[in-house]
């Protein structure tokens, strides 16, 4: 036995490292690839941490390249669970082959059927509405009730909207491409376009403290970004929330344009059962009530209690469009966007 | 005779030229598809933004530079003696930090554009300001920040010429503007081009502050293709074309240098005669060298730490800590990595003066001029597959999978940083290997000792001071490494400079203050450093008589 080790020295080593790492990965922990990097994010991890004793580590960065580094790194990828903010990027995850299905009854009884994939390759946990938001002294809130409202020529020079890069107009436009077709979207692209009062720019916070400055007398946000403003520490922050008007859009129809934060496991997840934990929590109602208290996120499940910001606004009428058709529809929306030349 | 050193010297050069063969070997792999979508839609603005870039920036550091240096080498005016070493405050900021600072100052909602329009009672309409978020914004902004450079190098330059040339052009009766166009400038050209190349080099890697502008450059462009399109191919090749700007600025720089050697008519040296400005003047070179450092330094600061105490990080505790534990922990590890290697290569030079180690050693410190994006890239093929392939191997062999020991550990980032900034660590090593005379190599070799011994018991403890100084500057220029470490950091694993692009990208500036101004904190040692050494280089005083 000596002799066979004193033979193959190198194999022996290899077989000792090799031992070491797989102790290191047997180790209780869930790692993440997180494309959200909201304050309230750690909360929720130090809680489960806290309940469950497993660890969790986190790699955070934009969930294009999450995706494409759990592609590259193969069959050796750290990542457990994907988590990204917006349907559009869970959709290009499921496409990009990097995710796997989870059968979980608790995740199929807490979370709404539209809010989550139908093999379970990803969930919702968190809703955003995109809404609108004037200046009440220069724009008549009656001419601004809807999304198909912001191509109407008589709002030209008036529009503050960030760039179509940004995934949360990506999907704000596939869903009118569901609506009206590529056709209709393309026409209310344009539109919209000629209603800009500047070059896109900036991020959604920017769009609302523009409407504030007079810069522009409409803008396109969502909702939290709002919210933030609203309960900020800053008296200025507070101003600008006061100084705009919020416009729930679509109400007589089919209800604002919702949009979500979801996670999903990863193909190669090396702790599988760590990671439906992980995704379970985000369902209870420790964690919705984190990001509801936290973030302004509006709650997945029905009996979490909404941040009293939220509650304020009452019911709102939400699009319960399928999540999965704003992923579907993404790439055409680039394109519409791209056409219509909104940078 | 091929020894050790030789062949270490041969293997750091080998080991820093694979990214860039990486790169230049996917010029060959057609990928048509996406090139033609890059053609029909984004490379033009890559080009030519990309270009009005280097335009505009070289432009700027080089009336910057070329100005201030003149200034402060010919001319007595008040503020002067501070002013020598404070022009080289702005390089303690990198460009992705003051495009940070200055966004939300001077935007449309900001405190400038609002105060201006409460005190004239402007509308939205009525008047223009420029959009700090736009190609000019990125060239101001970078302008500032990289000029010294320019002034460092020219400065030096000012300072060596001769005082013949400037007397025979005073007394041939040329004015102090005349002299200045007319003779200092000229021959410090090899000076002023090697400084503009230096800031050219800065703003080809430059990746935040474009990518927070939305100026699309080749540098934003290789992330999105292969990030956001998921195609390695064609980023190799968008890093190959950025590889041609480069090899532009490299032959330019050499060119550069060439020329140096035939300026200096003698190496007497005597004090320069200074202009004596009348007080009007002296005021306007006061202003002219106050504002750079001002809106280059002095503002962006204030800015950060205004914002930083309004809000700053909300992870200030644990979390805080742990970025910079890691940016210092890679920093180190870099800056004496680096240094070794750098030993390893200026010995092997010094050992076996010829050719092959000569060239070997040129080849090794060019990485300072290929973009971190572009290096990052050329690293993560190879290791990556590397990667892939040890993990088949144990899984086939052992049943068990090790991980990724190359791409998921420091060991790619770290190499990536050795890559780049050996040469900072190199020019250091090899200044002062050659202040040691030869003599005391065969002293120690006729005494019996080894190469090895030699290098241990001889030069390293004569070049400890300059060793230290090399790991400084190497340590420093980690910490604000930007490109390559988005790209190579591994799992678990931010830095300051991740973190506070991660929450700019964000739209947080306020908070993205904390780690900028870290940044900048640290970014000042080497100002001080370089500082010091100016002092203790200037000629005609100390030792060199």
């Amino acid at each position: 036995m000596l002799d066979s080790f004193k033979l193959r020295p190198g194999i022996r080593w290899f077989g000792l490292a090799a031992t070491m790492f797989a102790t290191v990965a047997g180790a209780e922990q869930v790692n993440l690839y997180s494309a959200r990097h909201y304050d309230v994010d750690q909360k929720i991890y130090d809680a489960f941490t806290e309940q469950t004793g497993i660890e969790v580590r986190v790699l955070e960065g934009s969930s294009d390249q999450l995706v494409q580094r759990i592609q590259r790194e193969g069959i050796a990828s750290p990542a457990d669970v994907l988590i990204t903010v917006d349907a559009g990027r869970l959709w290009r995850a499921e496409q990009a082959g990097v995710l796997q299905p989870v059968e979980s009854e608790v995740l199929d009884q807490r979370i709404p059927e539209h809010l989550r994939h139908p093999q379970g390759l990803w969930f919702g946990f968190s809703q955003r509405m995109r809404l609108i938001y004037i200046d009440p002294e220069n724009v008549d809130p009656e001419k601004v009730r809807t999304y198909e409202d912001l191509a109407r020529p008589e709002l030209e020079g008036k529009i503050c909207i960030r760039s179509s890069n940004n995934i949360y107009n990506q999907s704000l436009v596939a869903s009118m491409v569901e609506v009206h077709g590529v056709e209709g979207a393309e026409a209310w692209a344009e539109g919209l376009v000629d209603n800009l009062a500047r070059q896109p720019q900036g991020g959604d916070t920017d769009q609302i403290r523009g409407v504030a400055a007079g810069e522009c007398d409409v803008a396109v946000a969502n909702h939290y970004y709002y919210l933030r403003l609203a309960n900020s520490e800053d008296p200025d922050d507070r101003a600008v929330a006061e100084d705009v008007q919020v416009i729930f859009p679509n109400q007589d129809g089919r209800g604002v344009h919702v949009n979500i934060g979801g996670a999903g496991m990863v193909d190669n997840a090396p702790n599988r059962e760590n990671a439906v934990r992980f995704l379970e929590y985000l369902s209870s109602d420790s964690a919705q009530e984190l990001f509801a208290r936290a973030n302004y996120e509006y709650p997945v499940t029905e009996d979490v209690q909404r941040h009293e910001a939220l509650a304020e606004w009452g019911d709102v009428k939400l699009d319960e469009l399928g999540i999965d058709a704003l992923g579907r529809n993404n790439p055409e929306a680039v394109r519409v966007a791209d056409r219509a030349g909104w940078r | 005779m091929p020894n050790g050193s030789t062949i270490g010297t041969l293997l750091i050069a080998g080991l820093v030229t694979l990214p860039v063969l990486t790169v230049l070997g996917f010029v060959f792999v057609p990928s048509p598809e996406v090139w033609g979508h890059l053609v029909d839609t984004v490379l033009s603005d890559y080009v030519l933004n990309t270009l009005g870039l280097m335009l505009g920036v070289g432009t700027g550091t080089l009336a910057i530079g070329v100005g201030t240096a003149w200034l402060v080498v010919m001319c007595r005016f008040p503020g002067k003696r501070i002013f020598e070493w404070a022009l080289l405050l702005p390089l303690a900021v990198p460009t992705y930090v003051i495009a940070y600072a200055y966004t939300d100052f001077l935007q449309f909602t900001g405190p400038v554009q609002t105060l201006l329009r409460e005190l004239f009672e402007w509308g939205r309409d009525d008047y223009w300001f420029p959009n700090i978020r736009s190609l000019g914004g990125a060239i101001a902004l970078m302008s500032l920040v990289l000029y010294p450079y320019v002034y460092l190098l020219t400065r030096a330059a000012f300072m060596e010429q001769s005082v013949c040339a400037l007397e025979v052009g005073r007394s041939l009766g040329r004015g102090p503007l005349r002299l200045f166009s007319g003779v200092a400038v000229p021959l410090a050209r090899p000076a002023i081009v090697g400084g503009v190349a230096l800031a050219l080099m800065e703003t080809l890697n430059d990746f935040g502050a474009v990518q927070f502008f939305g100026v699309d450059t080749f540098t934003t462009g290789i992330y999105r293709t292969w990030f956001g399109m998921g195609e390695a191919a064609a980023a190799a090749q968008l890093a190959a074309c950025l590889l041609v700007f480069v090899i532009v600025l490299l032959v330019l720089e050499r060119w550069s240098r060439r020329n140096a050697r035939f300026h200096h008519t003698t190496t007497r040296y005597r004090e320069l005669p200074q202009y004596r400005l009348p007080p009007g003047r002296a005021l306007l070179a006061t202003a002219a060298c106050a504002t750079p450092i001002l809106i280059g330094f002095v503002l962006p600061a204030a800015l950060l730490l205004g914002m930083h105490i309004a809000e700053g990080d909300p992870q200030m505790g644990s979390r805080m800590a742990g970025y910079a534990w890691n940016s210092l922990k890679l920093a180190a590890t870099t800056a004496v990595v680096a240094v070794s290697l750098a030993v390893v290569i200026g010995y092997g030079v010094r050992m076996n003066p010829g050719r092959v180690t000569g060239a070997a050693a040129r080849v090794a410190s060019v990485g300072y001029a290929i973009p971190g994006s572009v290096i990052a890239v050329g690293i993560l093929i190879p290791l990556g597959w590397a990667d892939q392939q040890i993990n088949l191997f144990a899984r086939e062999h052992f049943g068990v999978l090790p991980g990724l020991l190359l791409t998921g550990t420091m060991v790619a980032l770290v190499y990536a940083y050795v890559v780049r900034f050996l040469a900072v660590s190199f020019n250091s090593v090899e200044a002062s290997l050659s202040k040691i005379t030869p003599n005391m190599d065969a002293a120690s070799r006729t005494l019996g000792k080894t190469a090895a011994r030699t290098l241990a018991l001889v030069h390293l403890p004569v070049m400890r001071s300059s060793l230290l100084a090399a790991a400084i500057l190497v340590f420093v220029d980690v910490m604000k490494e930007l490109p390559a470490t988005i790209i190579l950091r591994p799992f678990d694993f931010d830095t300051l400079a991740v973190r506070a692009f991660d929450l700019a990208s964000d739209e947080r500036l306020a908070q993205a203050s904390t780690s900028a101004l870290s940044i900048v904190l640290v970014g000042i040692i080497p100002v001080i450093l370089l500082s010091i050494a100016m002092r203790k280089s200037r000629p005609g005083s100390g030792t060199a008589g």
